[in-house]
């Protein structure tokens, strides 16, 4: 094992600039545990009064040693901990576990289960902005907006709990399809939510984005161009805000994305204001595509019928010895993957999330990393704050939209 | 979607460098990378074929076998061909360690920062190496394979006191 | 009864100081804003309209340690964030009260590892453990309705 580093004054002294070390500027801890920082993140400031000259990110309080803990899990068990890393985007992250075990062992999904699992990922899409519009407009001290928006998603978690039981962390993907199909209630609350929705997205508008208070506060605030934020890896809104037209889901379709009609809105300062309208329109562009998708919604099995990998259903027990081995291998052994590498990217709401899966050909998972957006994303904090003030800081950190379980995971 | 770029720039690199291709990544398309050589490549992929993205910087522990122990995965994606190619860097278990990305991407600042900390690969040349996830006079790196898992121990009813004995409680004031 | 019955349409009620004291307590107990993960998230729907938390007295939450009283830890905590932990629980005055919402708070929940603390009584007295996954805001209503109770029947002799 390798030593610990022990950080000391002289190791950290590349961190800050000369003029804390001489005090001039001031080094401000926004610790842990601070109501606008969007979970524990810890970010030392350097400050000439108000003035950040530098930030520097401090992470790692809520590591919970999920790609370790994986490989010491079955395939299907191990699907329980992806929902816990980006707690906002539970079915996201399902979808990506599922498709690259499913890109391994060259599984199929009927097209049922391909128009539910987008319907659901839309939806977990809107319930995410919903939450970030909520956090931001309470950080940028627009209060009553949190409450409406977390009214509007108790309608989509009440969406989440008809199909699988439980309102957030619901594993509902499985490899091979759905757990279990979608109730009759499904669709008549999605088609309710459908009527609802575009006139509260309207009422949000109204009250922000003309709004001069909002203007202030969020224009040519956190700009940075497409060129340095493609060198930054940045992805998803943060890079759509800065012009460039790039999202997963038109690049490299997954799941039937390919047959919905959607377009990617993009913005072109860069600055906060820019991700706003970004964000704004992609709710409206996510409503398009559960509409479209209800609409064509096929009949038909919700799951694949590889019984190596999928478990037979009860009925065929009685009757089938193979349905009985092929059941009881699978609960006992679980099933295995072919030895082999893939990575999986999708389009999560705050940017790409990527899976690498690596298998040795056993039952559990040999290696999984999670390319997480917030990771990425959170490195270019000092680049988007410097020369900004204390204030607007906290604008930017919730433009970026972070979410720690996603960072740290 | 320019299928056919990837290809030519596969074929180039290959010949170019005396690559091989690995027989373990399904996707994307792989090819194996001498540790002397990455940034080498890195620099050729992103300025003669446009790949200028990097999206993914992790690596893999395969003890117990120790010549190679480590894999680094590179992953590169073009936006203007709407490609994705990626490469595998062996690493020995004696001295693990790797050329920095960071002059030309600086979005691998902290994956290499997280490689640093979670398998103890050193990145020379590196701005900042400390430890970016676990605290920072942690001992260890917790994702090698020979690091373990460090499960808390289940109490059932003949062991329940032994182990409340070992348990640390949290008191009203710090003992 | 008591004086009152005396003293006549004084307008003078008679009750005891536990009985009192505990009830002024509970009626407007502020919350620490200590949202870890998951169950943060939960937690920020049981403040929200839907199931309002106000109607338990739980009015705001407070983001400085030293102006609340009751400190719901939502989420999981890891090795590197215990000693804050311990150092916002001692910046609590008294009385104070901790509540451990979800499973990774009470006993590490999915996550049996190196990087987590397995459950939050490590560091600091629990008084009401919620169970769930995270727990839905009627299940953390409940558990702040059963701290209700217990701090209703605390005796004056364990007051701090």
């Amino acid at each position: 094992m390798a030593e610990p580093l022990e950080v000391s004054y002289q190791e950290l002294k590349h961190l800050v600039s000369d003029r804390a070390l001489n005090g001039e500027t001031v080094l401000l801890n926004m610790g842990p545990q601070h109501p606008s920082t969007h979970g524990v993140l810890r970010l030392l400031l350097e400050l000439d009064g108000e003035v950040i000259v530098n930030c520097v990110p401090d992470i790692g309080f809520l590591h919970t040693g999920i790609e370790k803990n994986m490989e010491s899990k079955r395939w299907e068990l191990a699907e329980v901990m992806t929902d816990r890393t980006d707690y906002l985007n539970n079915t996201g992250n399902n979808l990506a576990y599922c498709l690259a075990i499913e890109r391994l062992a060259e599984l199929d999904v009927p097209p049922r289960a391909q128009a539910v699992r987008v319907i659901l990922v839309e939806l977990e899409r809107i319930s995410n902005h919903l939450v970030w519009l909520g956090t931001h407009a309470l950080d940028l001290a627009a209060m009553s907006l949190f409450l409406y928006c977390f009214r509007e998603r108790e309608s989509i978690l009440d969406i989440k709990e008809m199909c699988s039981g439980q309102r957030m962390m619901t594993t509902y993907f499985r490899p091979g399809g759905l757990w279990r199909d979608i109730p009759a209630e499904f669709e008549i609350a999605v088609r309710r939510f459908l009527r609802m929705f575009p006139g509260r997205i309207k009422q949000y508008e109204a009250l922000l984005t003309k709004n001069p208070i909002w203007m202030d506060r969020t224009r040519n605030i956190g700009k940075i161009s497409a060129e340095a934020a493609i060198n930054m890896s940045l992805t998803g809104p943060v890079l759509r805000g800065s012009g460039v037209a790039y999202d997963v889901r038109k690049a490299q379709p997954y799941s039937g994305y390919e047959q919905y009609d959607f377009i990617i809105p993009t913005g072109t300062h860069g600055d906060v204001y820019d991700r706003y309208l970004v964000r704004m329109e992609e709710m409206r562009q996510s409503l398009r595509i559960v509409q479209q998708a209800l609409d064509k919604l096929p009949y038909g099995p919700f799951r694949s019928n590889n019984r190596k990998y999928v478990p037979p259903p009860r009925a065929e027990l009685g009757t089938s010895m193979e349905a009985v081995i092929h059941h009881f291998k699978l609960w006992t052994e679980g099933f295995t993957v072919p030895r082999g590498a893939v990575y999986q990217p999708v389009e999560s709401p705050k940017g790409e999330l990527g899976y690498y899966l690596e298998s040795n050909g056993g039952n559990q998972p040999y290696r999984i990393h999670m390319r997480t957006p917030s990771f990425v994303h959170l490195q270019a904090l000092p680049i988007l704050c410097k020369g900004h003030l204390v204030a607007d800081l906290v604008g930017i950190i919730g433009s970026v939209d972070i979410v720690l379980g996603d960072c740290d995971r | 979607m320019s299928e056919e770029h990837l290809k030519i720039t596969y074929k180039t690199i290959k010949e170019r460098f005396g690559l091989h291709d690995s027989d373990i990544m399904k996707y994307p398309p792989t090819l194996m990378v001498e540790p002397e050589k990455i940034v080498e490549v890195s620099q050729v992929l992103r300025d003669e074929f446009g790949f200028n993205f990097l999206f993914e910087l992790t690596a893999v522990d395969y003890w117990p076998e120790e010549e190679p122990r480590f894999h680094v995965i590179y992953g590169f994606y073009s936006h203007a061909n709407n490609v994705r190619i990626a490469l595998r860097v062996p690493l020995n278990s004696d001295q693990p360690s790797l050329h920095t990305l960071e002059g030309l991407y600086k979005g691998a600042n902290w994956h290499e920062r997280e490689l640093w900390d979670m398998f103890g690969i050193k990145f020379e040349g590196h701005s900042d190496l400390r430890r970016i996830l676990m605290p920072h006079d942690w001992e260890g790196h917790p994702l090698r394979k020979d690091y373990p898992l460090g499960y808390e121990e289940p109490q059932y009813t003949f062991n329940y006191d032994e182990i409340d004995k070992r348990k640390h409680h949290g008191r009203y004031e710090e003992a | 009864m008591g004086i009152e019955q005396k003293a006549g349409n004084m307008g003078i009620v008679t009750v005891g100081l536990e009985q009192a004291v505990n009830w002024a307590r509970t009626n407007a107990m502020w919350p620490m804003l200590f949202g870890l993960a998951c169950c943060a998230i939960e937690m920020m729907s049981a403040q929200a309209a839907h199931f309002d938390l106000s109607r338990f007295g739980m009015e705001l939450m407070r983001a400085s340690p030293r102006q609340s009283d009751l400190m719901i830890v939502a989420g999981r905590v890891s090795r590197k964030m215990a000693p804050v932990l311990r150092r916002l629980y001692d910046q609590l005055p008294d009385p104070k009260w901790v509540i451990s919402m979800g499973d990774c708070a009470s006993c590490s929940g999915v996550f049996n590892n190196y990087a987590l603390l397995q459950g939050v009584d490590e560091v600091v007295p629990v008084d009401v453990y919620v169970a769930g996954c995270p727990p839905r805001p009627e299940a953390l209503i409940h558990g702040i309705v059963t701290l209700y109770d217990k701090v209703r029947h605390e005796k004056i002799n364990s007051w701090v």
